[in-house]
């Protein structure tokens, strides 16, 4: 078959074939989805900057958006809930974006930096650095500021080889010791156990005000970063997210299994290994600034798995702004819920995720 | 035409396979056959860089298989899994992840065209956009044999494909790779453990024993003497209404096989 027609038959009789048809169909409802799901987030972060003690009108906050809006305006929409929704919403794409692309490599549904112990192993990195590198204060003028970053290049480092260890540990046990996909998760929580307790550790020997600025960056704060970390936050969304996109037909590729997608001219180790370092980099740069935030990187998949299938195409791009979408519903959640009162974020979506994340394995597993 | 030069495969100081050559001429399906742990799917994994080799080279129509990329493999050699993996993903994007070595950025128009092609050459039309975790297995082969096909291969290689399909799904996929084949200039070898359906489907037959070729040659290979030396199975080939079938004998006839074999005329031991 060396030329390029197989049946040896004119391109016009398939142009317009059933298949062809239907399949352009499939691929418009899936455009819709990210479509609609863009709508979605924009609506929320709309109204998640106009929402809060001070309320904003959704006219006011254009007008602060193109710089006539009043002192006022500016200060809440652009000084506070700006910063407040972008990272939410770049947080939650990146947990999403990694989530999904180590479900694909590890071959397990179960994956994502939450339960692989990466965010543990980042957080622990982070903890080094705030308490034995001092990169980190506390600022006791407002519980919402109750942790500052000093030098958020040694806490991003630090929480990037706290990541990366974690990770490494994952794929030797996944490749190594062939550990399969249960096993790898428990080997997850025995990890998150091990850096859990290194941290403890650490606070133990750690002053008061250095243990309470710790614990309180545990709890996950979506509203301490300002626009400078958010454009670090972004560059680290943006760089996985053109790598993963890049690398969309490898993942394809790679649901048929390994030998399948080796035989179509995938590279499988360097992809998973490279797949794997752009995940736990961009999760420890995440996590480095807003604390641990649990199953973001479970549930936007998931649940975009049933809308849009494995087709990495699609999946990677809709499982982001689902992720925005998520992080972002439950920061306002947590927000607005008893305001002025700010509940910790990590323990809405843990709250939120858990139970929605359960009510789909029964789902799966019933349909089977 | 493919040239298969001393490959030899080893896990550690154990080899598999020593020195194993043999040609595949354009439009010929070959059979790879032996027991269980002979080293037939360790050969075709070897002959597309699924996994390496210790030395030798595959040659497709002169060009040497080891010093290409990988997508130039994957353009000259498709390969069909014994497991198929299946995911959530429709039939038509099953197969069209098989023009993967010829996406740069994304899928052109050509490629939906080849596929668009594959789809009505193999009758898929009607489940296109079925997901493949809800096929039977006789389907999914048929999806599996369609993505191979996408690749635009020269090269087809094949790992025991009729291994968990019924009779009649075993007969129909066999009779589409010979079809392929033939029609498409494609050379074929396939790993198999049914020998009626090598004798019926494939042009020659590679028998391997202790990592190397013990026999390899046409329809006139296939003898009982063969048969016993490689599997250890008592056998006889027979002619039945002009068709070479092997009947294998494990043990003593019992009275209905016995009877049997009298309307049959044996033509080789």
């Amino acid at each position: 078959m060396s030329n390029t027609s197989v049946a040896g038959e004119s391109l016009k009789s398939y142009t317009s074939s059933k298949p062809r048809t239907e399949y352009n169909r499939y691929v418009r409802i899936k455009v819709l989805v990210l479509i609609i799901l863009c709508a979605g987030l924009f609506a929320l972060a709309i109204f998640a900057i106009g929402q809060g003690s001070a309320k904003v009108s959704v006219a006011e906050i254009f007008k602060t958006f193109i710089g006539q809006g009043e002192a006022r305006s500016q200060t809440v929409v652009m000084g506070v809930r700006v910063p407040r929704v972008t990272t939410a919403i770049l947080v939650g794409a990146i947990l999403a974006i990694t989530g999904v692309v180590m479900q694909s490599v590890l071959k397990n549904p179960l994956a994502s930096a939450s339960t692989l112990g990466v965010s543990n192993g980042a957080s622990f990195g982070a903890t080094i650095a705030i308490i034995v590198f001092s990169a980190g204060i506390q600022n006791s003028t407002s519980a919402a500021n109750a942790i500052s970053v000093t030098n958020p290049v040694l806490v991003s480092t630090c929480a990037f080889i706290g990541g990366i260890g974690a990770t490494i540990i994952i794929i030797a046990l996944s490749r190594i010791k062939q550990v399969g996909q249960q096993g790898l998760v428990l080997a997850g929580v025995a990890l998150s156990a091990i850096f859990s307790g290194a941290s403890t550790l650490i606070q133990y020997f750690a002053d008061d005000v250095q243990v309470a600025a710790v614990v309180f960056w545990t709890f996950g704060d979506l509203g301490s970063t300002n626009m400078k970390e958010v454009l670090i936050i972004l560059a680290a969304f943006a760089g996985a997210f053109i790598f993963f996109m890049i690398n969309r037909w490898n993942y394809n590729a790679m649901e048929n299994g390994e030998e399948t997608a080796k035989s179509l001219g995938v590279n499988v180790n360097l992809i998973m290994y490279s797949t794997m370092a752009v995940a736990a980099f961009a999760t420890s740069i995440a996590v480095s600034y807003v604390g641990i935030i649990s199953f973001i990187g479970l549930i936007a998949p998931h649940i975009m798995r049933r809308f849009v299938g494995n087709d990495y195409r699609f999946l990677i791009p809709t499982s982001a702004v689902a992720g925005a979408l998520i992080l972002l519903g439950a920061d306002s959640f947590a927000r607005l819920i008893i305001a002025p009162i700010i509940l910790p974020i990590g323990a809405i979506t843990s709250f939120v995720g858990g139970p929605v994340f359960l009510w789909i394995l029964f789902k799966g597993a019933k349909r089977k | 035409m493919i040239n298969i030069k001393d490959i030899t495969f080893s896990y550690g100081k154990r080899d598999i396979l020593k020195d194993i050559s043999f040609d595949i001429e354009e439009n010929k399906c070959i059979a790879i056959l032996g027991n269980n742990g002979a080293g037939k799917s360790t050969l075709i994994k070897c002959l597309n860089r699924i996994i390496p080799v210790k030395q030798g080279a595959v040659m497709v129509d002169g060009a040497d298989v080891f010093n290409m990329s990988r997508n130039d493999v994957a353009r000259n050699i498709a390969y069909v899994a014994q497991k198929t993996e299946t995911s959530r993903v429709t039939v038509y994007d099953a197969i069209l992840v098989g023009r993967k070595p010829y996406i740069k950025w994304d899928i052109t128009s050509e490629d939906r065209r080849i596929v668009d092609e594959i789809i009505d050459h193999m009758n898929l039309e009607d489940f296109s956009l079925r997901y493949i975790d809800e096929l039977s297995g006789g389907e999914l082969q048929k999806v599996m044999l369609a993505r191979a096909l996408v690749q635009q291969p020269k090269f087809l290689l094949l790992d025991e494909p009729t291994s968990n399909l019924d009779p009649r799904n075993q007969y129909e996929l066999m009779k589409r790779v010979r079809h392929v084949a033939k029609e498409h200039g494609i050379s074929v070898a396939v790993v198999i453990h049914d020998l009626n359906l090598a004798l019926r489907y494939c042009d020659k037959f590679l028998f391997i024993k202790d990592s190397k070729i013990f026999s390899y040659g046409g329809h006139e290979t296939m003898t009982a003497g063969i048969i016993s030396d490689v599997y250890n199975l008592k056998s006889e080939v027979i002619d039945h209404n002009g068709i070479k079938m092997v009947v294998p004998l494990p043990e003593e006839p019992y009275g209905y096989e016995a009877a049997e074999m009298k309307h049959l005329r044996v033509v080789g031991n």
